[in-house]
């Protein structure tokens, strides 16, 4: 019997249609946008000025404030501004628009294809060299890894939790890397058992993955203290609490973090960022996106410079179809639709997936018909419909006893609901309010 | 027989006494006094329950209107100055002269000046719309369109036009109960100063962003030029932010200032039509 979590959870389809193309390294754009808040948390300032000459590399924004993360010139030029940019969240934000000369690096990075498994670093150099190389958690949520590897005097960490699940449908990069990268992955993995300071690392991934599980568990054997754990095919496995729960059996309180069960939870591409930081000296540049759509004609993983904008992506895939009704940022199930391809790629862009514009267009909203559904669907034992109602009537005291704040927003609400109702819309909403009334309320 | 009848109405008899002279001594014990005067007071307000006012309620209202000392910073916008005065007489105390005030849409982008650059599928919502993105237009500051403000007004003062995308306010009809104010997610409407004849001249426009990507994004976007502020004699014009705001208390409608701007953001509402100056000048030089 596969572990899984318990409760809740849907199947949408997978369409998972690259799977099998290898990862591609995409040509340097003539220009880059990179936008100085790539992170969850405070944004980060620039030490570039316009007209400067910037190498790969090097860096061009540091991050201010403990939850926040150093920002890299991925192209070697000239930074053309800084200005306003609008970027893949549907907002305008500060980016360093440079244009690229050439493909310089600065010297410090290890540039050899060498496999280099021997960790010196201690404990704190890793945690050091993590911040300094901009390292966030490449699953999406974009969380600083420096601050998750660092353990709050009085918790303990007693497993480290690897993300390959990739429950979203349509991407395929963790998978790719997975296989690709499999050594080099398995490598950061003991990394950030060392930053971590703990003795076992358990590496999920769901059952459809049956590659990457045979190479990842023929790997791990030859690390120390390293089990590959196959999952059963059900979203949203690859959200933090579900994880650890589907692993380990325990489950993350409301309001409490996963330390608080003694785990730390970091995705494959994080473990292969951290693997290039600490043993290459190469800071968070680069990333594999999928670039997917039924109608696309060359859909592919690309290895892609972060600031690269959607469209060289779009081109290198064979182009945008013309029945393209929405370009989605991430998965199909939490990812959010672009305003337009100028938008750059950041550090948490998992993939790119142009739907056409049939599958596009929501279906009319239709009345409640107390199905429940949505009850028994929602991984975290919410109530969406009453959740949407309280929200919609402005009934935010009482959304907040009904613990609106616990949804993380994996939509298995919206997608279930038979009446097409906009449940995770609302809640959303409801759920910023509260937060927003409680922060208020702390403040007094 | 009889004696069970006789039993029954002395048993009843005895209760129903018991219960009354409990019932009033209750009563004479729990007695709590109300001031008379606010049954008067609400009597008097418009039984709206709108919330302009900032209480809860018109009951509420009339029970502040009595035991405040002074009638400062209370006011009625909907029953307006009357029913202020009407209630200051009742209690015996001098209702503040308050001018009276009228929402004002901050924006003017409808599609012909402010394209459409993606379109919006989810829930119908503006606050919804607004949490999400910056829009379907490249202004982040701008009107959404979905009506929240619509849904909000209790007086039937403010409808969508659906061939521009944004609320036409009628003045008539609005009592400024700030009912739209609070609704807008992004603040797009101010209660502004009622002048005769609804004569207004305001600043349609809120977007912060530099002048360039502002006018990129609307054609009819105030690009703080600082052309109004210069023209201004009387002080009324401040800008902050990229944005002119002019003050309706200070503003005298010389109508100086809608002829300077050079984007048409300064709007001027219910005014006679201009004399035409130059084709004055023009007939003298022909005559």
């Amino acid at each position: 019997m596969l572990k899984t979590f318990p409760k809740g959870g849907v199947h949408p389809p997978e369409n998972k249609l690259t799977a099998a193309i290898p990862i591609e390294y995409m040509p340097l754009p003539e220009s880059v946008i990179i936008p100085l808040s790539q992170h969850i948390g405070t944004p980060s300032i620039t030490v570039v000025n316009k007209g400067d000459s910037v190498k790969t590399g090097q860096i061009i924004a540091t991050g201010k404030g403990f939850v926040s993360a150093n920002i890299h010139s991925s192209v070697s030029g000239k930074v053309n501004r800084i200005d306003f940019a609008l970027d893949s969240t549907g907002y305008k934000q500060t980016a360093v628009f440079i244009d690229v000369e050439g493909d310089e690096w600065i010297s410090t990075i290890d540039r050899s294809k060498e496999i280099n498994k021997e960790v010196k670093l201690s404990s704190e150099d890793i945690i050091k060299r993590c911040f300094e190389s901009g390292i966030v958690g490449l699953g999406g949520a974009t969380f600083p890894s420096h601050v998750k590897l660092t353990v709050p005097s009085g918790k303990k960490c007693k497993v480290l939790i690897i993300n390959g699940v990739e429950c979203e449908p349509y991407l395929t990069s963790d998978h790719r890397l997975m296989l690709e990268k499999g050594e080099e992955i398995l490598t950061g993995v003991s990394i950030l058992m060392k930053a971590l300071k703990v003795e076992k690392a358990m590496i999920g991934i769901e059952n459809n993955k049956p590659d990457a599980i045979a190479h990842l568990t023929k790997l791990a054997s030859t690390f120390r203290g390293m089990t590959v754990h196959p999952l059963k095919v059900k979203y949203p496995q690859g959200a933090e609490k579900q994880l650890i729960k589907a692993l380990t059996g325990r489950e993350v309180p409301s309001g409490r973090l996963p330390l608080d069960v003694g785990a730390v939870v970091h995705n494959v591409g994080t473990a292969f960022a951290v693997y290039e930081a600490v043993q290459k000296n190469k800071p968070l540049i680069e990333r594999v996106v999928t670039v997917t759509g039924k109608s696309l004609s060359k859909p592919g993983n690309y290895m892609v410079r972060t600031g690269t904008p959607l469209s060289r992506l779009i081109e290198a895939a064979g182009g945008l179809p013309g029945d393209t009704g929405k370009i989605i940022n991430g998965g199909p199930m939490m990812g959010k639709a672009v305003i337009n391809t100028d938008v750059p790629v950041v550090k948490g862009m998992s993939g790119v997936i142009l739907i056409p514009r049939e599958e596009s267009v929501r279906n009319e909203i239709k009345p409640c018909i107390r199905c429940a559904k949505c009850i028994s669907v929602c991984p975290v034992s919410l109530e969406p419909y009453l959740l949407m109602t309280l929200s919609e009537k402005g009934l935010f005291e009482r959304a907040e006893k009904e613990r609106i704040t616990d949804c993380m927003e994996c939509g298995c609400c919206s997608f279930t609901c038979p009446a097409s109702r906009p449940l995770l819309d609302y809640i959303r909403l409801g759920k910023s309010s509260v937060i927003k009334m409680v922060r208020e309320r702390n403040l007094k | 027989m009889s004696s069970t009848i006789l039993i029954t109405i002395i048993t009843l008899s005895v209760l129903a006494f018991v219960s009354a002279v409990i019932l009033y001594v209750v009563a004479q014990k729990f007695k709590v006094f109300e001031d008379p005067r606010i049954d008067e007071v609400q009597a008097l307000l418009p039984a709206a329950n709108c919330g302009g006012c900032g209480f809860a309620g018109c009951r509420n209202m009339a029970e502040a209107l009595v035991k405040a000392d002074s009638f400062e910073g209370l006011n009625c916008p909907v029953g307006g100055a009357s029913v202020m005065a009407e209630a200051a007489r009742i209690l015996g105390k001098v209702a503040p002269v308050v001018d009276p005030t009228v929402a004002v849409l901050l924006c003017n982008g409808s599609p012909e000046f402010r394209p459409r650059t993606s379109q919006y599928n989810g829930a119908s919502e503006c606050r919804i719309s607004h949490s999400l993105y910056l829009g379907e237009t490249d202004c982040s500051y701008g009107c959404m369109g979905w009506g929240d403000c619509e849904r909000a007004c209790a007086f039937d003062a403010l409808h969508m036009d659906p061939s521009t995308g944004l609320p036409v306010i009628s003045d008539d009809k609005c009592v400024s109960c700030g009912a739209c104010v609070k609704a807008c997610p992004r603040n797009l409407i101010e209660l502004r100063k009622k002048a005769k004849k609804d004569r207004k001249i305001y600043v349609a426009c809120s977007n912060c962003d530099k002048g360039g990507p502002a006018r990129k994004a609307c054609k009819v976007a105030c690009i703080s030029c600082n052309k109004c502020f210069k023209v201004c004699e009387f002080d009324a014009i401040t800008i902050a932010d990229n944005l002119a705001y002019i003050d309706a208390k200070k503003c005298t409608f010389c109508r100086k200032c809608p002829v300077e701007c050079p984007t048409n953001a300064i709007i001027e509402l219910n005014f006679p039509p201009r004399k035409p100056k130059i084709e004055i000048q023009a007939e003298i030089i022909n005559g």
